[in-house]
């Protein structure tokens, strides 16, 4: 993969985003990048990667390319990639090497019934790419999810939407207040967002990460249960139980870890959540 | 031509009332295609048929696995350290008589492992004394003074760049002190034909070979022809302790599992190969058993009784050998290995309900390393199959999987694989198995002209040391090609001495008369460490190497600035690195001529030797550090492959198969939940994960389905896991018999987690 790094090591002082941030410092953060460099990832002609991988049963069907896509605007306190809050710490890619590389997993796509993700951080920072590459997709007859927060499905198009196949929505709690406790943002986007793909039945599995001690009240599980419920294209609810293994990442980037000691829900407690989500007819994995 | 007149049956049924075979040219000439050609029943639906294990099979396998804690602490349970084994020197022995319905044990009663030492006697007398049997005097001398074995004499023909190269670990694992293998015997035969019409066809050989003027090939052939039929005189013998007339053809379903077993069993009383491979047997049986069925002699149940009787007696194959032996060999592996399915060049599959029974005995007796059960796997097999791989796949990681287009392409559609990845045609074609090279330390050589970066001796032919501040790839990798074209000719040069030897001194006579008069011999070469060789490579075109020397100006470290690409993501600009060093090499071994005309091959396969490989190889260019393990087969070192099993994988599959064509071994271990929620969604995704690797011409693959925490605590309580199963490289060991330091390399390797 030709990739071409954006050229800013270690430039100017590291944007304390995880208090009082705002949409400004996306801005700020994006001035920092060469004038044409902003210009391409606002055509959609490059992206700044993060990583890629070819994964199975997760992010979609079958086994799927994921690209991760650098730039988030939340700040959840379990992040397990800390390393993509930065759009400038990404890989400047462009649209033609990722096409041909998805094109290469054309036969793998078939052969598993995959297809291509894109997450990210937050694959909604970079809508004119996504979109662009989505419609590549669908030219090469390849299915396509989106793996977003919603908290900036705003920025996506109607014509992004044409082309996508499922959405990965993470609804990371249903209470605002606790939202914004685990995200530092506000939840009514998401929903929003949520509200848009049921009107056009475009198919979405729910995610929802489970800390004990953060997003476990039976209310905010309930919530979230509440606002799921009224989406009838929602295909599945995944359960995904809190780790540790992103804290290594906090650490080598030196951000303060606020889920130091943390520990994974127990069986009992994923089977009360699992439950409440069932218990509104919902498939649970 | 007259040798199969004992099976010719003109009147429709045969002497025991069933109804005769399809004929064909098979009962004109030995030709095992064809028979099962035209008898071969394909089966095309799903594993619902299958029967569990019956009572007696289960009172078998729970005797023997009492004894198995024994063993696992002492290394061996028993030895006959005073009779030197050959297909009739033991009493016949039994598990369980009354019980089994398939009988015969390599020594006279089972776990006793034999002395086998016309391969070497050093072998036979370390093997005893390090686990405190006595060493008959009166063998030793016999073995030493009178008769010359295999051992003595390939020293006496190696040159002195061979006996270096070999005592700085350059080039190890030879069989040079041991039996070769890679042999698999056409056992079908003599089910199919019975052992005296084999020798009436083997005396018509020698009849032509008489004919041809007494040059050295045409004596070596009269010997060996002489060789073969009395291997089958004592095979019928050997029969005959257990009350069978092996002398005509098997008559029902029952004789047919026995006969073949006993063929089998006759090779491995004789020859203690480092792999003693089975053939490809399931099509083949599953003719007399569904020929059984039908006339209702026998059921479901006593068809999978037969099979799982036939595997526990596969699974308890022992061979007396040295621990240092253990170390390259981990695990007390005898690669019994059977070929299942594949397609037939008709477009049929080649599955039969005896391909699922051979599977099903995972589940009957549980899982096990032994047989190594190995699928041909296409993308053309019928699904109900493929979902029964995965399944059984992903509960015992017991099974591999190698690509049958490939195999089928090359050998036609009766091959199977001895040992982890060698494919060859059944009864037509042998190889002369020659581990590998470390071609890793030969990169450091060739930085140090031709010393070894670890004792410092001269090893190699001195050439110009690298005087470079930064390593440059345009010096590293000429100067890298000029120590292997030293290496390709001292490693062709060896194994025709070893295997000149072993044809003269340790001739596999039974498992040879199992074949054609003609037969195609491959000379296999191998290679280890091609992933470090690639990304050291790679270190030095992309990133800054500088070498660190130590007083006597000799490049012992590396360090190492930038960032550069690693084999196992998919990416070309290290992934053809790999590939060129192997093609290259492949052409340099084929410029040098080959014993017996045998065609040059090489593999990409380490069986454990990576670890061992690894100890005695110093610091790399791409930052491994001295004594660290290489990755096994053409693995991606552990950890670097970051873009997921599949990348990793398609990073092999670029590899190409026509220049490594003994082989090319990706062993891959994925967490449960990496493949799905569910069991049927992890089911789907390792269907469709084969698919996608060999539709991208991947060669073969292990897959172990398993969570590190297990294998932790398989070390830590190893008796709570006594059938713990894990692939290794091309074949599976007992996890709990890995040495700790086998165990740790294992679980150091990659975890895919999604």
């Amino acid at each position: 993969m030709a990739a071409v790094n954006l050229g800013l090591p270690g430039a100017g002082p590291a944007i304390d985003l995880v208090d009082g941030s705002s949409v400004s410092s996306e801005q700020a953060e994006l001035a920092e990048l060469h004038h044409l460099e902003m210009e391409a990832i606002h055509n959609g002609s490059v992206a700044s990667v993060h990583s890629w991988e070819l994964v199975t049963a997760v992010d979609g069907p079958g086994t799927r390319m994921t690209l991760f896509l650098s730039g988030c605007l939340l700040r959840c306190q379990y992040c397990h990639n800390p390393d993509t809050w930065k759009m400038k710490d990404g890989l400047l890619t462009t649209l033609d090497d990722l096409v041909t590389r998805v094109e290469r997993y054309k036969g793998v796509f078939d052969a598993t019934g995959g297809g291509l993700t894109i997450s990210g951080g937050e694959p909604l920072m970079q809508p004119a790419f996504v979109t662009r590459m989505f419609e590549e997709c669908h030219k090469l007859g390849v299915h396509t999810t989106l793996d977003t927060s919603g908290f900036l499905g705003k920025s996506a198009s109607d014509k992004l939407l044409d082309n996508l196949d499922l959405v990965l929505l993470d609804v990371k709690s249903g209470i605002p207040e606790t939202y914004k406790e685990v995200t530092g943002r506000e939840l009514a986007p998401t929903i929003a967002f949520g509200d848009r793909l049921a009107e056009r039945n475009i198919p979405v599995w729910v995610r929802f990460v489970l800390v004990p001690g953060l997003t476990d009240a039976v209310d905010n599980v309930d919530a979230v249960a509440e606002i799921v419920s009224r989406w009838p294209n929602v295909e599945r609810v995944e359960v995904l139980p809190f780790h540790q293994m992103g804290e290594d990442k906090w650490d080598r980037l030196k951000i303060p870890y606020p889920l130091h000691g943390a520990h994974p829900p127990d069986e009992d407690l994923l089977e009360r959540v699992r439950g409440q989500f069932e218990a509104r007819g919902l498939t649970v994995f | 031509m007259t040798i199969t007149d004992g099976v010719r049956s003109d009147k429709g049924t045969t002497e025991t009332g069933l109804p005769a075979f399809v004929s064909g040219p098979w009962q004109d000439s030995i030709d095992l295609r064809d028979f099962i050609q035209r008898n071969y029943t394909p089966y095309t639906g799903d594993a619902s048929f299958l029967a569990g294990a019956t009572a007696r099979t289960t009172g078998i396998w729970a005797k023997l696995s009492e004894m198995f804690p024994e063993e696992r602490r002492k290394g061996v349970y028993d030895v006959d350290a005073t009779t030197p084994s050959s297909i009739t020197a033991h009493a016949p022995g039994y598990i369980d008589q009354a019980n089994e319905v398939i009988v015969g044990l390599q020594t006279d009663a089972p776990l006793k492992r034999a002395i086998m030492p016309f391969g070497g006697w050093r072998m036979v007398a370390t093997s005893l004394e390090t686990y405190g049997y006595p060493v008959s005097p009166e063998l030793e001398k016999i073995f030493t003074d009178y008769r010359k074995t295999h051992n003595t004499a390939v020293f006496d023909a190696y040159t002195p760049a061979v006996r270096r190269a070999r005592s700085s670990h350059l080039i190890t694992g030879l069989p040079d002190a041991y039996g070769r293998g890679r042999i698999i015997g056409d056992y079908r035969r003599v089910a199919l034909y019975g052992v005296d019409a084999l020798i009436a066809g083997k005396k018509n050989d020698r009849a032509e070979i008489d004919m041809e003027p007494s040059t050295e090939d045409v004596i070596r052939a009269r010997e060996e022809n002489s060789e073969q039929i009395r291997a089958l005189k004592e095979l019928v013998q050997m029969a005959a302790t257990y009350g069978s007339d092996i002398s005509k053809p098997a008559a029902t379903a029952r004789e047919a599992v026995q006969w073949l077993y006993f063929a089998y069993l006759g090779a491995v009383k004789e020859q203690n190969g480092a792999a003693m491979s089975f053939g490809r047997n399931a099509a083949f049986l599953d003719a007399y058993i569904e020929r059984d069925l039908a006339a209702g002699t026998l059921t479901e149940e006593t068809a999978q009784e037969l099979i799982d009787d036939l595997v526990i007696k596969l699974r308890i194959v022992r061979f007396l050998r040295t621990p240092e032996y253990d170390e390259i060999f981990a695990g007390d592996p005898t690669w019994v290995t059977e070929s299942l399915a594949g397609i037939g060049e008709d477009g049929r599959p080649l599955v039969t309900k005896t391909t699922f029974r051979f599977l099903q005995t995972l589940y009957n007796i549980g899982a096990a390393p032994e047989p190594n059960l190995t699928v041909l796997w296409s993308d053309a097999l019928p699904d109900g199959f493929k979902r029964f791989c995965a399944q059984v796949s992903i509960d015992t990681s017991a099974i591999q999987f190698e690509s049958d287009e490939i195999i089928r392409a090359e050998m036609g559609d009766d091959a199977a694989i001895a040992c982890c990845v060698s494919p060859m045609r059944v009864g037509k074609q042998m190889q002369f198995f020659g581990a590998r090279v470390n071609a890793v330390k030969a990169l450091l050589y060739s930085i140090n002209g031709g010393k070894d970066e670890v004792s410092g001796k001269q090893i190699a032919p001195a050439t110009t040391p690298n005087d470079e501040e930064i390593l440059s790839y345009d010096t590293v990798f000429p100067a890298y090609l000029e120590t292997l074209e030293w290496l390709a000719e001292t490693y062709v040069t060896a194994l025709n001495c070893i295997h000149y030897m072993h044809d003269k001194y340790a001739y596999e006579r039974l498992e040879m008369a199992l074949h054609d008069k003609e037969i195609i011999r491959t000379l296999a070469c191998g290679i280890a460490g091609l992933s470090v060789v690639a990304d050291s490579l790679s270190a030095i075109k992309y990133a800054k190497v500088r070498p660190v020397r130590d007083e006597t100006g000799l490049v012992v470290d590396y360090t190492i600035e930038g960032e550069f690409p690693q084999f196992g993501n998919d990416d070309d600009r290290v992934d053809t690195i790999a590939v060129d060093v192997m093609e290259r090499f492949m052409k340099m071994i084929r410029k040098h001529p080959t014993y017996r005309g045998a065609i040059h091959t090489q593999s990409i396969l380490t069986i454990t030797s990576n670890v061992v490989y690894g100890k005695a190889t110093g610091n790399t260019p791409d930052g491994r550090r001295a004594g660290e393990s290489f990755a096994p087969g053409a693995n991606p070192m552990n950890g670097r492959d970051t873009h997921g099993m599949l990348a990793s994988a398609l990073s092999v599959a670029k590899l190409p198969y026509s220049e490594a064509q003994d082989g090319i071994s990706l062993t891959n271990t994925v967490i449960p939940s990496g493949l799905g929620h569910t069991k049927e969604e992890q089911i789907t995704s390792l269907v469709g994960l084969i698919d996608a690797f060999t539709s991208a011409t991947g060669y073969h693959i292990n897959v172990n389905v398993l969570n590190r925490d297990t294998l932790e605590d398989a070390m830590a309580h190893p008796e709570n896991y006594p059938q713990l199963t894990i692939r290794v490289s091309g074949y599976a060991v007992n996890f709990v018999r890995l040495t700790r330091e086998q165990q740790m390399d294992v679980i150091s390797r990659t975890f895919h987690s999604h």
